[in-house]
């Protein structure tokens, strides 16, 4: 039985839909993005509907998640970051709800697409920029000059540039190859027991009970991939924060 | 060598990338642990740190899987 690990990331139309030359269909894509803003939300107002002192389990997972993004902040970016607290938080709910719900079987995992993490971090690299703008005027280019003697600033300025042009590319590349690895992974491992499985009815029937190596296997890799979904949702709400924090503090602040 | 296993040879040598992840990645944990044992007292504010220090490492790593990915299936 051949199968395709890469089957998983293609984004099918389940509602065709064109306006004006544009494919603009209703894709799978489009429909998990819906669970997942769907999911985020019913929880969220769940959990928000009745605040109590003495917190209900929902409550106390809400608040959680808030307290968590709330003291990622304070930390990296002080209090004038905190205004940026609902943009954080919704990146971070979005992101990590995604690559959640991207583990159930026979999802569709949104942020194995460089086009939805690109944006993502494109909205990112423009609030930076606006919110850098806004406060320090033209000062804002600045942050391209670190303090050192002006024959080192000849070759550090050039760095810093591309270092600060790179990131919108780094941020979604990490959060996309991440996801599409370890789901990739994921189905060469399970490709890994129909294949020994498979032998049952073929040539050496004794060796089919051995697919239930590869199936423990999957099991722990699903772990590491929990991790994984939490950890990249984790990078990426912290690196935006840092982002921020540099575009309000330029150097200044450690 | 025809195009199609030029870019095979290509995707493999594109997974070289791995090293310079894998040794990046143990050096980010083998330093935190190192440090942490020292003075385990400050070995909990430095946990973002250790995350943030493995993500962008293994994005290294992962930018050379894309690559192979570009080559294969371009």
């Amino acid at each position: 039985m051949a199968m395709n690990p890469m089957e998983q990331f293609t984004v099918k139309p389940l509602v065709p839909l064109h306006i004006g030359g544009y494919d603009v269909s209703f894709t799978n894509q489009s429909l998990w993005m819906c669970v997942v803003v769907a999911a985020t939300l019913g929880f969220l107002i769940y959990a928000g509907a009745s605040r109590k002192l003495v917190p209900t389990r929902a409550q106390s997972m809400a608040e959680l998640g808030y307290e968590f993004v709330a003291g990622m902040i304070q930390s990296a970016a002080g209090d004038a970051g905190m205004r940026f607290f609902p943009f954080v938080f919704t990146l971070f709910m979005f992101v990590l709800l995604s690559n959640f719900f991207g583990l159930l079987p026979g999802s569709f995992t949104i942020t194995s697409q460089i086009a939805v993490t690109f944006a993502l971090a494109a909205v990112v690299i423009l609030t930076v920029i606006l919110v850098g703008f806004m406060r320090h005027g033209i000062g804002f280019l600045m942050l391209f000059v670190p303090k050192a003697p002006w024959y080192l600033l000849l070759l550090l300025i050039p760095i810093e540039v591309v270092s600060f042009l790179t990131r919108p590319i780094s941020l979604s590349v990490r959060l996309f190859a991440n996801m599409l690895a370890g789901h990739t992974m994921l189905k060469v491992f399970a490709s890994f027991v129909i294949a020994l499985g498979a032998t049952a009815v073929t040539s050496a029937p004794y060796w089919s009970a051995l697919s239930i190596a590869p199936m423990f296997l999957i099991v722990a890799i699903t772990a590491l991939e929990l991790l994984v979904a939490f950890l990249q949702a984790y990078v990426f709400a912290i690196l935006t924060c840092i982002y921020i924090s540099e575009a309000l503090y330029l150097h200044d602040h450690h | 060598m025809d195009l199609a296993s030029a870019k095979q040879i290509g995707a493999g040598l594109a997974c070289v990338a791995l090293v310079g992840a894998g040794i990046g990645i143990g050096n980010v944990f083998g330093s935190y642990l190192s440090g942490a044992l020292r003075n385990p007292g400050a070995a909990a504010s430095q946990t973002t740190n250790l995350l943030l220090g493995f993500a962008l490492c293994e994005a290294t790593g992962l930018f050379g899987l894309v690559i192979a990915l570009i080559i294969l299936f371009t």
